[in-house]
């Protein structure tokens, strides 16, 4: 967002030979998608190994699948290291625990895609929490106060977005107002952590949905799927979502090609308002009170998910499903350092830092090999 | 007249000179008193000594933000750099026999500086070499700074008794409190350095146009590491001050957001995060804004945690009054004024 | 053709931007089924004609309509849903997404269950197909070379059945063979009955393209034209609305400082290139460059001739060869050691790689002087404004203010400070890349002078312009670049435009290469015969003049 991209000036538009018969650029076995027919590669074994190799060097897939085999070989490692880690449950505390990740992550992979960021997440949550115990305290029915919740961070994030369009502030600064202001109405409501007592919450977050095999998840994780669920689809499957991407490519050809622009860069941050007022339902959820100290720092939990999970920050590419692969990859580092005992806390951000490097690194090597 | 006021609007320090103004004129309101600066002890004291002081950490490192900031940077890790320059002093102040004596705090400031120094060749290293964006390539400090720092203070908030190392972050010199002469010397300094060699020139070339700067000679490399050094050392000094002051390293919450702040000091005072021309004394102006807002807050009587609610309503105020939007409009009502001027002179 | 109904007719459009009257009443109409060019020089308002057109600017005045109804687009988006859809120069897709979308993006087939993928792989497969392009529509756009690029973007164009095609300069980067295909596409679309704006600045493509012309000058209408019935010397002068003559003075006095084939001498060769080349970028070639001599590059965009003066300059890092300067080898890995060694590149990119926009002319003049010296040690007030104030005087900068933002300059004027930043180091060798494009007249006078009075002083001067005149009229030796390769290198004394143009455009072995010649020769054919109708006229150099000139003026 701050723009230094000497490698697109630096670069001189040097066109590789142009023969006319072999238009052909890519790769000859080079099929991301299921192969179609007609492709006459010598033989399967070095199409499919020529495909690999694409595929792992594509900026698009690259990060991704790097992020699949890490969180493969730390499953394993850790499976191989500690007793009892190898187990399912294991597994799907991942998704226990960082439900409310999963869902900031998502709303974090929209506005990265588009080139953006939003800083204000973090602050948003613990809003969220805040709104929820304060009003729940003061009787209201939590069939009110969660769609007011979603309600309220939609138009915060509506503004945010409004602020980044119309008066062309940069997102970095428009979403740090934002955070400042969700944080500062915290400590408005109440400077002290509140409990909730709520029936329904509690219920809800007492709640085991059994999977057999003495598995087990909360509704939590459900919702999280179904967010995850839409967030691909609409990704995907909508012109909203490909409009996403284009505004990552580059907002000015989106702009001459007719797609509009304006209105998908402004919903963006709307749903990343969303996604975090879900995330903060979630987390009430999760830890059954209100605190306006709550949730410090996690925007850059989930703009580290985000990265670790193949987006690239300077936008136009990126998938939700890496995102939720890097949430899980975060989790996974703090079930290792858990289960292994005489690591303390702070090993977690080092390890965060250096794999946010690694992956960094990894993602100016595939797209400076692209130009 | 209104032509004159839109001309001043078109100054980039107009703004943020009048939304101080205008914090000034709230605090005389609600606090006659706020100007009165009296002499207790030999030391000055008022409510604008108490600005200065309470605002040279953030200043200090608004300044090396703004640097960064010229060349189409931006550096994000500088609160984990305080962190972690205060966790090294304090933890070789605790390791010595002796604490207070002035060469052992002097060496364990030189030890603090040295490595934030490194530190910012590190991100001077991510950037000018590696070409990583600076603001994802300091995300990465920033993310892992804060654990180093709970490495080096082992998670414990360490607290020294060092006369002379409190004397930093509390102490008067010639009356004047000693962070604000640090931060002064530091602004004097860069504004010297960038003035009166041609590194400003360097800076503002690269930042607005890194490929012509490199077609001309120019060596951004050795700027970028330059600038993101002197960067940490910034962030090393406020680190240092705010430690002192406090006289206890808390690795969690030492320069917590003072990123944040320090970066909000140079966007008001009108260097446009885009890179390019920037202005030291605007970022005086911003940091001086940021603080006086914090302090209007305690004078007027609203409860503090609720600063950051006015914070954010001061970036939004400068951030939309500083927009190409405003900007356009405010271009073209000076064009009708001038126009209505005209007609009435005519008609008269 | 012109008894049909015009499909776009624009009546009296102005337009304004602060400070600026870009458009003043200015008509134009296009009848479909024709191919119709919209000339003039930078600053005409050709892009501004094109963008009100498409709705992405507002008028202030006049109106539009298409295919006779009234109409006031909202957008790009209302424009192309109308039937007219543009193809820009710097091709503005996405290089992010792939083929098909860029194709499909916003127009996309869908089903119930949203975007229908594989619906849009078949239809982008056979709109490709249409183009004779064989590419994958999944792979991502990026991937492949700008001239694919554009054909995606005329794909995406084809695909919405636009009444009006827009081609904003489609040819800048294509190869002969290129734009052939291109051509080729453009003939079957009028076939089909689509109106084709068509921008180019070579006027061969549109001799040899266009049905009808409309010159714009200064925002203003000039005139609506007959391809077939304009002398392309009245059209050039039509275009730059100034009598030739500024350029005359000129003619007299070339050559004088030829030093007539000895340059193979080393002691006055200065720079030598061996074998220098860069893959994927330029051919291995060998060129020696005299001190004191102009070395003119001439070829076709993307010919190499930027390519080898970039390596020379240390832009670009050669990969192969070596490069001596003074007899001594050395390797240039960046700009700043090629200074250090006397040689300086003016980009041909004078808004992205030459000036700093928002710097002053004062610290612009004085960047690579500094640059040089380091920061520590500033050049001082007073000397920096000797210098600015020097260079403005010599080189006429307007306006003489040091102070100025270059931004606020017109484009003859940056190119002047950007070329008294070069001065001011006092190189040995100065590479100039089209130092003339997009600027005026007077201006361009001025740089070619310029470059005489380098020359005469002992300067080496590589000049690199598309126009072939100023090439000839500047040269001692000119090197001739095609398809990556230096293809002759010869001293300038019997060189005349068209055996210039036979040299750039001769072909190779193969068959397609062979075809290209053809079509670059045919549409050669104006540039042939409009400058032989010149002749006579007093205002016009005849090409054949320079060599004349040399032969019977050199001692």
């Amino acid at each position: 967002m701050t723009g230094l991209a000497p490698e697109k000036t630096a670069e001189p538009s040097v066109q590789p030979p142009n023969r006319r018969a072999p238009r052909r650029a890519t790769g000859p076995g080079f099929r991301p998608s299921p192969a179609g027919p007609g492709v006459d590669a010598p033989s399967t074994l070095t199409r499919v190994l020529s495909g690999i190799r694409h595929t792992f060097s594509s900026p698009k897939y690259g990060p991704v699948l790097v992020t699949l085999l890490l969180f493969i070989a730390v499953f394993v490692a850790g499976g191989l290291r500690y007793n009892g880690f190898f187990s399912g449950q294991v597994l799907l505390n991942l998704f226990v625990d960082n439900a409310y990740l999963i869902v900031l992550a998502v709303g974090m992979t929209f506005v990265i895609i588009t080139g953006g960021i939003d800083l204000s997440v973090g602050a948003v949550v613990a809003m969220s929490t805040m709104i929820a115990a304060s009003l729940l305290q003061g009787g209201w029915p939590p069939g009110v106060v969660i769609p007011l919740i979603l309600v309220l961070t939609s138009l915060l994030g509506l503004l945010v977005g409004l602020m980044i369009h119309v008066f062309e502030v940069q997102p970095f600064i428009a979403t740090l107002a934002a955070m400042f202001l969700a944080r500062g109405l915290c400590y408005v409501i109440s400077k002290d952590s509140i409990s909730i007592v709520d029936p329904f919450f509690v219920s809800f977050a007492q709640t085991r949905i059994p999977l057999g095999g003495g598995l087990s998840i909360t509704p939590s994780v459900i919702i999280a799927l179904v967010v995850v669920l839409a967030a691909v689809w609409v990704l995907q499957y909508t012109r909203f979502g490909r409009t996403v991407y284009a505004l990552g490519g580059s907002e000015q050809s989106g702009m001459l090609m007719g797609l509009p622009t304006a209105r998908t860069k402004v919903l963006v941050y709307v749903i990343s308002g969303l996604c975090s007022g879900i995330a903060g339902v979630l987390f009430t959820f999760y830890t059954l009170s209100g605190y306006s100290l709550t949730a410090v720092g996690t925007e850059l939990d989930a703009i580290a998910a985000v990265v670790i999970g193949g987006t690239l920050l300077t936008g136009g590419y990126g998938f939700v499903l890496g995102s939720v692969l890097g949430v899980l990859v975060l989790g996974i580092i703090q079930t290792i350092i858990t289960f292994e005992g005489t690591l303390s806390s702070w090993w977690t951000k080092i390890f965060i830092g250096g794999l946010l490097l690694v992956f960094i690194i990894l993602q100016k090597v595939l797209t400076a090999k692209r130009r | 007249m209104n032509a004159t006021i839109g001309k001043l609007a078109a100054n980039r320090l107009f703004w943020p000179v009048v939304m101080l103004l205008a914090l000034f004129a709230i605090n005389l309101v609600a606090f006659p008193g706020f100007f009165a600066i009296t002499i207790k002890d030999g030391h000055l004291f008022g409510s604008l000594i108490d600005i200065l002081r309470n605002g040279a950490p953030m200043l200090i490192i608004a300044i090396g933000m703004t640097l960064v900031i010229a060349t189409r940077g931006i550096d994000l890790s500088v609160g984990a750099i305080c962190a972690i320059a205060g966790a090294v002093a304090c933890s070789i102040l605790l390791g010595s026999s002796d604490p207070s004596n002035p060469a052992t705090v002097a060496v364990a400031i030189a030890v603090a500086v040295g490595i934030s120094l490194l530190l910012g060749v590190w991100n001077g290293f991510l950037v000018a070499v590696l070409g990583i964006q600076p603001i994802i390539a300091t995300l990465i400090l920033m993310t892992a700074g804060r654990g180093v720092a709970m490495l080096i203070t082992e998670g414990q908030i360490l607290t020294v008794n060092s006369p002379p190392f409190k004397a930093i972050g509390s102490g008067f010199w010639v009356g004047v409190p000693i962070a604000v002469v640090i931060a002064a010397v530091v602004f004097a300094v860069a504004a010297l350095i960038t003035r009166r060699t041609a590194l400003g020139l360097m800076i503002e070339s690269v930042g607005i146009n890194p490929e012509a700067s490199r077609q001309a000679g120019v060596r951004a490399r050795g700027l970028l590491f330059a600038v993101y050094t002197f960067c940490a050392f910034c962030a090393a000094i406020a680190g240092i001050i705010l430690t002192a002051n406090q006289t206890a390293a808390d690795a969690n919450n030492t320069g917590l957001f003072i990123e944040l702040d320090a970066i909000l000091a140079v966007v008001i005072g009108g260097t446009s995060l885009m890179g390019g021309r920037y202005s030291l004394t605007g970022t005086l102006v911003g940091a001086l804004v940021i603080q006086t807002l914090v302090t209007t807050v305690y004078t007027v009587g609203i409860p503090p945690i609720a600063t950051m609610v006015f914070k954010a309503a001061v970036v939004t105020v400068v951030c939309l009054l500083q927009s190409p939007a405003t900007t356009a409009a405010f271009a073209s009502w000076r064009r009708t004024a001038a126009l209505r001027t005209a007609g009435k002179e005519m008609a008269a | 053709m012109t008894g049909a109904a015009p499909v776009v007719d624009m009546t009296d459009i102005s337009i304004s931007f602060p400070g600026v009257k870009a458009l003043d009443k200015v008509s134009f109409r296009m009848f479909p089924g024709e191919v119709h060019s919209l000339m003039g020089e930078n600053g005409a308002g050709k892009s501004t004609l094109i963008k009100a057109l498409t709705g992405v600017y507002g008028i202030d005045s006049g109106v539009i309509t298409l295919a006779g109804e009234h109409v006031s687009f909202s957008g790009p988006a209302a424009a192309q849903a109308a039937g007219i859809s543009t193809v820009y120069q710097e091709v503005n897709l996405l290089g992010n997404l792939t083929v098909a979308e860029n194709i499909m993006l916003g127009r996309e087939p869908r089903t119930w269950r949203g975007i229908d993928w594989k619906a849009m792989r078949a239809r982008s497969t056979e709109l490709l197909a249409g183009l004779h392009l064989d590419i994958d529509p999944n792979s991502l756009l990026n991937e492949h070379s700008l001239a694919v690029q554009q054909l995606v973007a005329i794909a995406r164009a084809v695909d919405v059945q636009a009444k009006v095609l827009i081609l904003d300069e489609p040819t800048s980067s294509l190869d002969a063979d290129e734009v052939a295909e291109l051509f080729r596409v453009i003939r079957s679309l009028k076939a089909d009955g689509v109106a084709i704006l068509f921008v180019s600045h070579f006027l061969d493509q549109v001799y040899g393209i266009s049905d009808r012309l409309t010159v714009l000058r200064n925002g203003a209408l000039v005139g609506e034209y007959l391809t077939e019935e304009i002398l392309r010397i009245d059209l050039v002068q039509k275009m730059i609305g100034k009598e030739l003559t500024a350029l005359d003075d000129l003619e007299k006095r070339t050559h004088t400082a030829s030093t007539s084939g000895s340059v193979d001498n080393d002691e006055v060769v200065f720079v030598r290139a061996s074998q220098l080349g860069r893959a994927g970028s330029v051919e291995p070639l060998s060129l020696p460059i005299g001190e004191g001599e102009v070395v003119g590059l001439a070829g076709l965009l993307g010919s190499g001739r930027t390519e080898i003066a970039r390596l020379l300059g240390g832009i670009d890092r050669a990969d192969a060869g070596e490069l001596t300067i003074s007899g001594k080898p050395v390797k240039l890995r960046t700009p700043r050691q090629a200074l250090s060694h006397g040689i300086a590149y003016s980009s041909e990119n004078r808004r992205e790689e030459g000036v700093v926009a928002d710097l002053t002319v004062r610290d612009n003049i004085v960047l690579a002087l500094q640059a040089d010296r380091g920061w520590f040690r500033p050049i001082p007030r007073k000397r920096q404004d000797e210098l600015a104030e020097s260079y403005i005087k010599a080189l006429n900068i307007r306006p003489a203010n040091p102070d100025a933002l270059v931004r606020n300059l017109s484009g003859g004027n940056q190119q002047k400070v950007l070329l008294a930043r070069w001065l001011a180091i006092a190189p040995r060798l100065l590479i100039l890349d089209e130092p003339t494009r997009g600027i005026d007249i007077g201006a361009k006078a001025e740089i070619q002078k310029l470059v005489y009075s380098l020359a005469e002083n002992g300067m080496s001067v590589v000049f690199i312009s598309a126009e072939l005149e100023e090439v000839l009229r500047l040269s001692n030796r000119v090197a001739v670049m095609r398809d990556r390769q230096l293809v002759a290198d010869i001293e300038n004394d019997a060189l005349t435009v068209e055996s210039l143009l036979a040299l750039i455009a001769d072909g190779s072995d193969s068959a397609s290469a062979n075809s290209s010649v053809e079509a670059v020769l045919v549409e050669a054919g104006p540039a042939q015969s409009a400058p032989s109708q010149s002749a006579p006229s007093q205002n016009a150099p005849a090409p054949t003049a320079p060599s004349q000139n040399t032969s019977g003026g050199t001692p």
